[in-house]
């Protein structure tokens, strides 16, 4: 293992706060290890800024080990960066080499607008979840046990994969369209496929794409560039599996 | 209509009707290959026939048209959805160029289509239903006039030139847009889904070659 140590040149979107305009600034960064995270490398980066009297960048993160879906950032273009099937806190410095400069912007999309610097507010999400992202189950005490009701095991596997997604929104930010249609479907997928979810299944996928598109994402044109940036390999399949859930829905709901 | 996942059904669908619609096109086109005969009489009996005039025609007229305004439409939509855009973008390293371009291939296609009518579409119109000649006959009243009309259209070099890029841009459509409509409708399966791909590659070349071919060798017998 090498300890050698990369100096890099980072442009970074600045923006005060949700209502001032932003802009790309050049920043150079030193002493980053190929070992570290890329955000172990922003932290590095913010303690040389905070020690020359600069405002420190602003990011999210919480859990740094790829399951809460806090990170994000658009590095050299791609959600998540030029990792595949990983998160920004799982992004490893080794990626990239001593003297590269690395655009760093914000998630971009109508859907989350930035709060601050690389902050976005991605609370869209949660309202899309909250129209329908759900099962009602009964907490009298005569609540059956989830595991007395037989379920195949290949729609138990799929709904499964379609659950892993951790709502990040890499989908919307690596959509030429900024279109939010794997999560959507990856969280309808995750009920319609199990006997639970089929109670509510009209409603649901009917309440969340009328959210999805009050929140003012895109349009859908099968670029596949989603499933390519999913940090968690979300399949297109949930995409078809929700045009179906919705047609159906849409033709038979009285 | 009212939902993004409706739009981009029904965009589908009319993208499924204009692949059947090509089809047909193509078949009618490599009779003219064939025999000069056979290519008059069907193509005599699909300017007559009131079946396909005053049905299938305005049907197909609606589809083109729908296909072009929805598009047009949910890209407006789309624009809308990324207001500020990426100071640098990579989308090559995730998705195809022709997934991402349709609406630049669609719009080479459109200004192609205008031609062809201007070509083919507008004069039909003109002598069947301003001149009010429904004959089918040539001027000199021996033989029906729809394989020379064909032949004087690929007289000349830069004509053809058109018509070959404007298929160039419909297969690049076509390679997207195929298996994109079944996905767009809902069909994906593990099993199924790649031979899909593998069939809509294959209509993608094949359809449009064939109209290139047909164009060149109309070009090339009358040197």
């Amino acid at each position: 293992m090498s300890d050698k140590l990369m100096k890099l040149t980072l442009k970074i979107w600045r923006q005060k706060d949700a209502d001032s305009p932003g802009k790309m600034e050049s920043y150079q960064v030193e002493g980053i290890s190929e070992h570290m995270s890329f955000l172990e490398m922003l932290d590095v980066f913010n303690e040389q800024q905070i020690n020359q009297g600069n405002e420190p960048v602003a990011f999210d993160h919480d859990c740094r080990e790829g399951i809460c879906g806090m990170c994000s950032l658009q590095i050299n273009g791609e959600p998540h960066g030029p990792d595949r099937g990983v998160t920004t806190c799982q992004l490893h410095m080794r990626m990239f080499n001593d003297g590269d400069t690395i655009t760093i912007e914000p998630f971009r999309a109508k859907a989350f607008p930035v709060i601050k610097d690389l902050v976005v507010d991605r609370t869209s999400f949660d309202r899309i979840q909250h129209a329908g992202g759900f099962i009602s189950v009964n907490t009298s005490g005569n609540t059956q046990d989830a595991n007395n009701i037989p379920v195949e095991k290949e729609n138990a596997d799929k709904a499964f994969d379609a659950a892993t997604c951790i709502g990040c929104g890499a989908c919307v930010a690596a959509c030429k369209n900024a279109s939010a249609m794997l999560f959507v479907s990856a969280k309808v997928s995750q009920f319609a496929l199990l006997p639970q979810g089929k109670i509510e299944a009209k409603d649901r996928v009917l309440n969340m794409v009328h959210q999805m598109d009050e929140e003012g994402f895109g349009n859908c044109s099968n670029t596949g560039a989603c499933e390519v940036e999913c940090p968690k390999g979300i399949s297109l399949e949930n995409i078809a599996r929700m045009n179906r859930e919705y047609l159906k829905a849409s033709l038979t709901k009285e | 209509m009212k939902t993004s996942v409706a739009r981009k059904i029904l965009m589908a669908l009319s993208g499924f009707f204009l692949l059947l619609f090509l089809l047909q096109h193509l078949t009618i086109n490599s009779l003219s290959v064939v025999s000069e005969d056979v290519f008059n009489n069907v193509s005599h009996f699909m300017g007559t026939n009131w079946i396909v005039q005053f049905l299938l025609q305005p049907v197909l007229l609606f589809g083109v048209i729908f296909h072009l305004v929805m598009g047009l439409y949910l890209d407006i939509q789309n624009q809308r959805a990324r207001n500020i855009k990426y100071a640098q973008n990579n989308p090559g390293t995730n998705s195809s160029w022709m997934s991402r371009n349709m609406k630049i291939t669609g719009i080479m296609i459109l200004l192609f289509l205008g031609l062809h009518f201007a070509d083919f579409w507008i004069p039909e119109l003109n002598t069947k239903f301003i001149e009010g000649d429904m004959s089918g006959m040539k001027e000199s009243g021996f033989g029906l006039r729809y394989f020379e009309e064909l032949q004087h259209k690929f007289t000349e070099v830069w004509r053809v030139a058109i018509y070959v890029l404007a298929f160039v841009f419909l297969s690049l459509h076509l390679l997207h847009g195929f298996q994109s409509a079944f996905q767009s409708v809902g069909f994906n399966h593990n099993k199924y889904t790649p031979w899909i791909k593998k069939l809509g590659n294959l209509y993608a070349i094949v359809v449009p070659l064939g109209f290139i071919i047909i164009a060149i060798y109309h070009y090339t017998t009358q040197l």
